[in-house]
């Protein structure tokens, strides 16, 4: 294991790694929930935690230059003071790094309206697998020829190490205003998501709870939430005082048409923390209820949300276990979290099976494996669910291009015998 | 249709196409020829074209899956018609999706709406062994796997045939209007709040406003006097092109343009500035100015080489080339993917 504190600190790892043909791993802080960074076998552990510094702001063309290792939420600390703020918000943002999230392209609930980590990294310094230095991508608004930087974003470390990281900052809105619209029916609340859509309008966030994580989080963070609500959406929207005024009052209609019991705007920017204290601390708040929790990221297409969150309870219902279900509403990005305790004999196969008739269920639904979360060592194998054998091999090209010696973080993301050669290389139905 | 597969109503000439291309000695993928000259030069070969056709559009998804044949202007007909819009804003609304992805032009209202790259969530393209595959997912959020389809964006059909593709698309703004001011372009990215687009020619400055009525209203007031409401045109004549730069250098760089007598529209905040020339001669000075600004300039018309410069991180763009297309028959020389020889390209 070793911490960098530069990008040549990071390239000599790396140096080091290939000429030995050991592989090598980077990490932040280890909040990914697909395993992406962690290590297997005899890894060399590149660890990024050192590599803290924001290097450059530049308040005119809205950029900033960090190190890997600088938290999501310092980064928006750094540039508060310009009114400037970084966009991509994952709950765990007090937590992660900023080079983990561009490893796992985060999101966050403010990624509706702009988009995840790849919307707004311009331009990666990439310690490449054989330890040379690249720049992909820039601060102009095209470079010539392939878009490394997106491909980059995204790879979990795959295909080699961001050692310093462009990011597009933008500016405060200067207007915020967060609604909290209680249900008595979860139909209701996923019908008042579409009729907000239908309505012209895309919030900044549109976050949904169900009834049982409402109550978890009520009792723990006391937000102010319905205890009683079938589910409850929490919806922001920003801009020009005019505008906000106008789309709060479309909001408000929408939810109350669809039978929304009631519509509370937060009256100042103390209660609107409240309001999002309680979202953000809804993994802090099962706690009080189990030990452990797996918690699930899939998307599927925004008109399937019902349909899918049905079947989610009926498999919960099928396994016997706890779920509630805490998630980016506005773009289809389920969080199902299965609530247990580990010490309970035989519950991590129930918890598993759920996980993967989860995901199954959202396949079927014209849904992907990850939203923001990422593919890891967690679904891996899951890959051929949404990719052909030639959809895969195409992937695995992709990757040996970038890292022909397969030293950077092997065994990630692409499932073995995703390389069409490879297949044939080995016994028939050895890998499938 | 069933995700990971072509719709069935292009399934039969996706299919005729990655024949072609499995047989083929070059492929070279046509669409509306509207941004023929984008890039390197066009090389001779077999000439494909995917299929046209808005194939899934469900507006309260907000996305939209076409045949990569259909042009800009059918597309945003169809979207227009449910209150939505995929603002891809090509210079000649005739050019095709496809064709637009490939060459990577994003329009100029990128400032509010973000580059072309973002639009793109899933991807069906033809490999040149005559396999379809597929890259990304056609929700609004997916991180499986690799970004495949952020890389066809701008491979100017070097790396397959785009055949079909998913869209990312947004509600139309119910206000929209060009103003023209006599305030310099900083000076309006500093007043206004996301502005569609801020444009700079050499008679001033041109902001479009979209949004909420409410939010238009208020940032005319926020921004003054208007002395026009037309969109500025286009810079015109046979050698054209877009250079690259630092947003903060946009400004310089018109500056350098006007001195040279070259015609340019520049994106303020974006950092693009489309150029017309009346000779090569002109537009090799405009890319001498791109140059001195650490930017590039990409030529778009004329007979001026595309580029202008060696690819940065070419050889790993070679080795992901040659992954793709082993035998390098997709559209070869549209990328400078080989060296350039010294004192520049024949």
């Amino acid at each position: 294991m070793c911490f960098p504190r530069s990008t040549e600190d990071v390239a000599a790892a790396v140096r080091v790694a290939a000429d030995h043909g050991v592989p090598f791993v980077a990490r932040g802080s280890g909040t990914g929930l697909a395993g992406g960074a962690t290590p297997l076998d005899d890894a060399v552990v590149v660890v990024t935690t050192q590599m803290n510094r924001v290097l450059e702001v530049d308040p005119v063309e809205r950029v900033a230059w960090v190190e890997p290792g600088v938290l999501n939420l310092d980064l928006t600390r750094a540039v508060q003071h310009l009114g400037l703020h970084y966009a991509p918000d994952p709950s765990s943002q007090q937590a992660c790094t900023i080079g983990g999230n561009v490893g796992t392209n985060a999101g966050g609930p403010h990624c509706l309206a702009s988009g995840v980590t790849s919307a707004h990294v311009l331009a990666v310094d990439a310690v490449l697998a054989d330890g040379e230095v690249a720049r992909l991508g820039g601060t102009e608004p095209d470079v010539p020829g392939y878009d490394l930087r997106g491909c980059f974003v995204g790879s979990e470390g795959t295909m080699g190490i961001a050692a310093r990281i462009a990011v597009r900052l933008l500016p405060d809105p200067p207007v915020v205003r967060t609604l909290l619209c209680d249900f008595g029916a979860l139909d209701d609340a996923a019908a008042t998501v579409s009729g907000i859509i239908a309505a012209g309008i895309v919030p900044a966030a549109l976050e949904m709870m169900d009834a049982e994580i409402t109550r978890a989080v009520e009792d723990f963070v006391g937000a102010g939430y319905p205890r009683d609500a079938a589910a409850v959406l929490l919806v922001e929207v920003d801009g020009l005082p005019d505008g906000v005024a106008a789309q709060v009052a479309a909001i408000d209609a929408v939810a109350r048409a669809h039978g929304a019991r009631s519509v509370r705007v937060a009256a100042d920017e103390a209660e609107r923390a409240l309001l999002w204290k309680g979202r953000k601390s809804a993994f802090g708040a099962i706690a009080r209820i189990a030990p452990d929790y797996y918690l699930h990221d899939a998307v599927v297409p925004r008109t399937k949300l019902v349909d899918v969150l049905r079947r989610v309870y009926e498999i919960a219902a099928e396994q016997r276990l706890t779920m509630m279900n805490v998630f980016h509403a506005g773009d289809g990005n389920l969080h199902p979290l299965i609530v247990f305790d580990a010490r309970e004999p035989g519950i991590w196969s129930r918890v598993h099976d759920a996980g993967d008739e989860i995901l199954r269920t959202c396949v079927a639904a014209g849904g992907v494996l990850s939203g923001e979360h990422g593919i890891g060592m967690e679904k891996r194998d899951a890959m051929p669910l949404i990719f052909t054998p030639d959809d895969l091999d195409l992937q695995a090209r992709l990757r040996d291009a970038f890292d022909p010696q397969g030293l950077a973080n092997p065994d990630k993301v692409l499932p073995r015998g995703s390389r069409c050669g490879e297949v044939r290389r080995v016994p028939e139905g050895t890998w499938v | 249709m069933s995700p990971g597969t072509v719709a069935p109503a292009v399934a039969e000439a996706v299919a005729a196409l990655a024949a072609t291309v499995a047989t083929a000695a070059t492929v070279v993928p046509v669409g509306s020829r509207t941004h023929w000259e984008v890039g390197g030069p066009a090389p001779a070969g077999t000439e494909v074209r995917a299929p046209s056709g808005v194939l899934e559009y469900d507006p309260a998804e907000l996305t939209v899956t076409v045949a990569a044949g259909t042009t800009v202007g059918e597309l945003d007909a169809v979207l227009g018609a449910a209150g939505q819009q995929c603002p891809l804003d090509p210079r000649d609304p005739a050019a095709t999706v496809g064709g637009v992805l490939a060459a990577g032009l994003s329009g100029p209202r990128r400032l509010r709406y973000g580059p072309l790259r973002n639009r793109l969530l899933e991807v069906h393209l033809v490999l040149a062994d005559g396999r379809t595959v597929k890259g990304g997912g056609r929700t609004v959020k997916n991180v499986s796997g690799y970004d495949v389809a952020r890389l066809m964006v701008g491979s100017l059909g070097t790396l397959g045939v785009l055949v079909q593709v998913t869209l990312r698309c947004e509600p139309r703004p119910a206000a929209s209007e060009w103003r023209r001011l006599d305030v310099p372009a900083a000076e309006v990215l500093r007043r206004a709040f996301r502005p569609a687009a801020v444009l700079t020619d050499p008679t001033g400055t041109t902001v479009l406003l979209e949004g909420f009525p409410e939010d238009v209203a208020a940032e005319r007031t926020r921004l003054g006097p208007s002395t026009g409401a037309e969109a500025p045109a286009w810079p015109t004549g046979p050698h054209r092109g877009r250079i690259s730069v630092r947003p903060a250098l946009v400004d310089r760089v018109l500056a350098d343009l006007a001195g040279l007598g070259i015609g340019a529209l520049g994106e303020g905040g974006v950092g693009t500035v489309h150029v017309a020339a009346p000779s090569a001669a002109g537009l090799d000075a405009a890319r001498t100015v791109a140059h001195a600004a650490g930017g590039w300039l990409l030529r778009e018309a004329g007979p001026l080489d595309g580029f202008g410069t060696d690819l940065p991180n070419r050889a790993l763009m070679a080795r992901i080339k040659d992954a793709l297309d082993p035998t390098g028959k997709c559209n070869p020389g549209r990328l400078p993917l080989a060296p350039v020889p010294v004192g520049g390209p024949a």
